[in-house]
């Protein structure tokens, strides 16, 4: 079967309206079960030991003590884990190294962060477990620090790795450095652009790290059997990946571990990775007992993925009549303990939303004694597109164009060479941009210490492996076994909805469930806004399949030519000039005789998918600035984004409203504090104060429709391009607002205030 | 370690189990009587993850000890619907697509139902003030807001 399929315009019943979904009443009643909801017989808890130190050197862990302890049946430390080689491998839109894999679950030489683990623990009872940490001798020297990235990229800073030299420097250094990787994008000629340009705009901004914030933290159930083989119950985005590492680890075959998805609460990127599953396991197996394994919200905060803070500078070169001449970024990216930040993606995103001849991006990962940074929704992009939309609105307004305008002059179109790679394909960037302009919310009034800020935001979109089997039962109704996990958004329904509109019967119908590692075949994360796209077509390439088989299997039984039948509503039909007349049969009709006709009938995918649709949005948002306290109080925000095709709008909808959301809380609130001593302050919600619905005003959404040519309904995935914008739309509203540029997230009050009494004392 | 007797009501059911001592709610209500609905999103009282009504007062189950569960009527997310018949709370909150996740459902269907047994026509900015303990990462809280008032009108007969 191909891997694309072509979008074809058609009538739709189904897609495009707003069924229930299928998890819905599980989720409201407390029946869906999540990671922490599993339970085996004669499990065990599992702990894990944390280093207390930003940086050091392991001399000895003595876990002599801890296994004494009445009711500890296992503890295991770096010895229980081998070496792994340099390998690289992609986990979302980022590429991980094994030789860190197995350091950042089990630290081996040094504890390179706050939080790193050093052991772990299996005991009968939770008390028990952490009395046993209590008893762990972990001899330390306490090595110098360093938690700042332009402070990291210093000769003569403190080294994470002493074998690392920058790659991507030619010569190649003689001496190592944190910073892991220098790249660079580009076309034309920046310095000719630049000199071309009449306005010239260039900045420098800052960024700190900030977390997914899921709200459920990791959870994993292990069971390990003396006959090899290993269960996993886990709260991942992607059980066939967190099953490849784990049995890279724990030098396994993949065949022999079995991954069973949970109910997943909240991933946003922050679960494409496995912490506890492999420790979990290891101790299952030494204990012979299921293990079961849940972080705290202190070990989520000070154990698990941020994304990264950054710095980040801006030069963008115009012509007075607003054409851009040359764009350039240098962006400075905090890759945490490890390599492997999205300064990649983030290079990428800086300025494609324009169309532009001379472009230079350069970026540096660069290793800080932090935890290891993981995707967060449209990894990076946010951080790079904080510093370029902002200084798109300060160059319109220096030109005296209206900030849409502006960006409409220089907007990326179909046919727009990129500075990455490709020539981008079908877009609706245009669209949005002339959606906000029409929108009610771009005129409407606003009042003192009120301003209006717009920014823009672009995400590739990704395909990838994908599997599924769509299995009509003896009833009629049909089983479609996904391979994607269905991290929040409702992709379970919206596969449902495209099956059954294949198919032309009722979506519920149509049960749609996530199916183990041993269901199917392999299925990459989901991540990269793919699963509608890839897992889409994946399902409706099976109810293709399925339809071919129940028309074969009619023409069987009226003894007809297989031309002669036609699938239209959920029946075959005798088809329009086939030549044949018969009596119709029903799907339920069909499946009832199958085992007699033929046998079951069920159809399947196993696809790379390609072709994704890139995705754009446009963000206006209100706020009114306190400049007695540095309070910026949200009053009106509307999304607008290309979508390609929303299958269940309201899914949609609420991607787009709870991207913007953490956009929201990101450019606000959102920080960790870290002491001289290299520990984190605030690893907890108290303190680390994501967004409240008190803290919100209603998000409008507006849904542009220009389809993705390669999915059979025009999907392009929605899930991240609504977190891109609203840092840069906020800091351009409130420099409307009260004539303050910020380049600092985030906006709290005391920054805010800080940065008002600066500006005051600098006019003084 | 020794263990403390509870006797108590969840739900309108008697039920009795052990615990330590340092043991909260939460864990009993998960651990003890396997009543895994209510949820920990942080053991510390900040994401509401963890909400349950103890004598009609809304609670965190992570602030309070199992042992000062002893006697009490304690409402969990499994008690909310009347058998198959879910509570119009409920049902709002799947026409409303207010949940993705479903982390901090049950807690917030539980915080939704306290206050509309206190104020039975809440304004959008009641709703939004009330819900402010409660923690949700999805949704933006658009659709949340909605589905409440939108109960709360059903509920109210209007």
């Amino acid at each position: 079967m191909p891997t694309t399929l072509k979008y074809q315009e058609k009538d739709l019943k189904l897609v495009g309206t707003r069924p229930p979904r299928p998890d819905g009443v599980d989720k409201v009643t407390g029946r869906a079960r999540f990671g922490a909801d599993y339970n085996l017989p004669g499990q065990l808890i599992g702990k894990v030991l944390r280093s207390p130190h930003a940086h050091a050197r392991i001399k000895s862990i003595d876990t002599a003590a801890a296994l004494a302890l009445p009711g500890v049946k296992a503890v295991v430390t770096r010895d229980d884990f081998a070496e792994m080689p340099d390998e690289m491998a992609a986990v979302g839109e980022l590429m991980i190294n094994f030789r860190d894999v197995t350091r950042n679950m089990m630290a081996r030489e040094k504890a390179l962060y706050d939080g790193h683990p050093v052991a772990a623990v299996a005991a009968v009872s939770e008390s028990v477990a952490r009395a046993a940490l209590a008893l762990i001798r972990v001899e330390y020297e306490v090595l110098p620090h360093v938690i700042d990235v332009v402070e990291a990229m210093q000769p003569g800073a403190p080294l994470l790795h002493e074998d690392q030299f920058t790659v991507g420097v030619k010569p190649k250094p003689e001496r190592p450095s944190n910073i892991a990787k220098r790249l660079e994008f580009g076309r034309g000629d920046v310095a000719a652009g630049f000199a071309q340009a009449e306005v010239i705009v260039e900045r420098e901004f800052n960024t700190k790290p900030v977390h997914q914030g899921y709200i459920e933290p990791q959870a994993c159930l292990a069971s390990y059997s003396a006959d090899g083989q290993a269960e996993l119950w886990t709260s991942t985005q992607g059980h066939f990946v967190f099953r490849a590492q784990c049995a890279k680890v724990l030098q396994m075959e993949v065949s022999k571990i079995r991954v069973t998805p949970t109910e997943i609460g909240g991933g946003f990127g922050g679960k494409n990775n496995i912490y506890n599953e492999a420790l979990a396991i290891a101790l299952s197996r030494k204990s012979n007992r299921p293990v079961k394994m849940v972080m705290t919200r202190e070990e989520v905060f000070r154990g698990t993925g941020p994304t990264p803070g950054a710095n980040v500078k801006v030069k963008l070169g115009c012509t007075r009549d607003g054409r851009i001449t040359a764009a350039q970024a240098e962006l400075n990216f905090q890759a945490g303990a490890f390599p492997g930040s999205p300064v990649n993606q983030a290079s990428m995103c800086a300025f494609t939303r324009y169309d532009l001849a001379n472009v230079q991006v350069v970026g540096n990962d660069v290793t800080v004694n932090r935890p290891k940074v993981a995707a967060y929704r449209a990894p990076g992009a946010p951080i790079a597109v904080f510093g370029v939309e902002s200084v798109v609105d300060e160059m319109a307004k220096k030109l005296g164009i209206d900030p849409i305008e502006f960006r409409l002059k220089n907007a990326a179109k179909e046919g727009t060479q990129t500075y990455y790679g490709p020539r981008l394909g079908p877009i609706g960037y245009i669209q949005t941009l002339e959606a906000a302009r029409a929108h009610a919310h771009y005129r409407a009034p606003l009042g003192p210490n009120q301003g209006r800020g717009v920014a823009t935001g672009f995400w590739f979109n990704i395909g990838n492996e994908t599997t599924c089997a769509l299995n009509l039962q003896e009833d009629g109704t049909l089983t479609l076994m996904l391979g994607t996990i269905d991290v929040a958004g409702g992709s379970r329904a919206a596969m449902a909805m495209m099956v059954a509109e294949e198919l032309g019967i009722e979506f519920e119908r149509v049960r749609p469930v996530v199916g183990d590692t041993a269901a199917l075949g392999f299925n990459f994360l989901t991540a990269g806004s793919r699963s509608t796209f890839a897992s889409g077509m994946a399902s409706v390439i099976a109810a293709r399949q399925v339809i071919e088989k129940l028309r074969a299997r009619v023409a069987k039984i009226r003894e007809v030519p297989l031309e002669a039948v036609a699938w239209k509503d959920g029946q075959a039909r005798p088809a329009e000039g086939g030549g044949a007349q018969f009596a119709p049969m029903t799907l339920a009709e069909i499946a009832k005789m199958a085992g007699k006709t033929g046998g079951t009938i069920a159809g399947h995918a196993e696809i790379n998918a390609q072709g994704a649709g890139p995705g754009f949005g446009t963000h206006i948002v209100d706020v009114e600035v306190d400049r007695e306290t540095g309070w910026i109080r949200i009053l009106r925000y509307t999304v607008v984004q290309d979508v390609g095709k929303a299958i269940h709008p309201a899914y949609v909808e609420g991607q787009l409203q709870g991207g913007a959301a953490q956009g929201i809380g990101w450019a606000l609130n959102e920080e960790y504090f870290y002491g001289d001593d290299g520990v984190l302050q605030n690893p907890g919600f108290l303190d680390y104060r994501m967004p409240v619905a008190s803290d919100l005003p209603y998000i409008d959404t507006v849904i542009v429709e220009v389809p993705n040519p390669n999915h059979p309904y025009g999907v392009r995935g929605c899930g991240e391009v609504p977190i891109i914008a609203p840092m840069a739309a906020i800091a351009n509203a409130v420099e409307n607002a009260i004539g303050l540029r910020l380049f600092a997230q985030p906006f709290s009050p005391p920054r805010v205030l800080k940065a008002i009494e600066d500006a005051a004392a600098a006019r003084d | 370690m020794s263990r403390n007797h509870v006797s108590t009501t969840v739900n309108g059911d008697r039920v009795e189990f052990l615990c330590e001592t340092g043991q909260t709610l939460l864990e009993a209500l998960r651990d003890e009587l396997r009543l895994t609905g209510t949820k920990e999103g942080c053991g510390t009282g900040d994401c509401g993850a963890c909400s349950v009504t103890v004598d009609g007062r809304l609670v965190c189950a992570c602030l309070m000890l199992a042992v000062e569960a002893e006697d009490k009527a304690i409402q969990t997310i499994e008690g909310m619907a009347a058998g198959e018949a879910l509570h119009p709370l409920q049902k709002k909150f799947i026409e409303h697509a207010a949940l993705q996740c479903g982390i901090c459902t049950p807690g917030i269907l539980i915080a939704a139902r306290a206050l509309l047994e206190r104020n039975p026509d809440p304004s959008e900015s009641e709703v939004r003030y009330w819900l402010a303990g409660n923690l949700c990462r999805c949704t933006g809280y658009h659709k949340i807001v909605d589905a409440v008032l939108d109960a709360a009108r059903e509920m109210r007969g209007a």
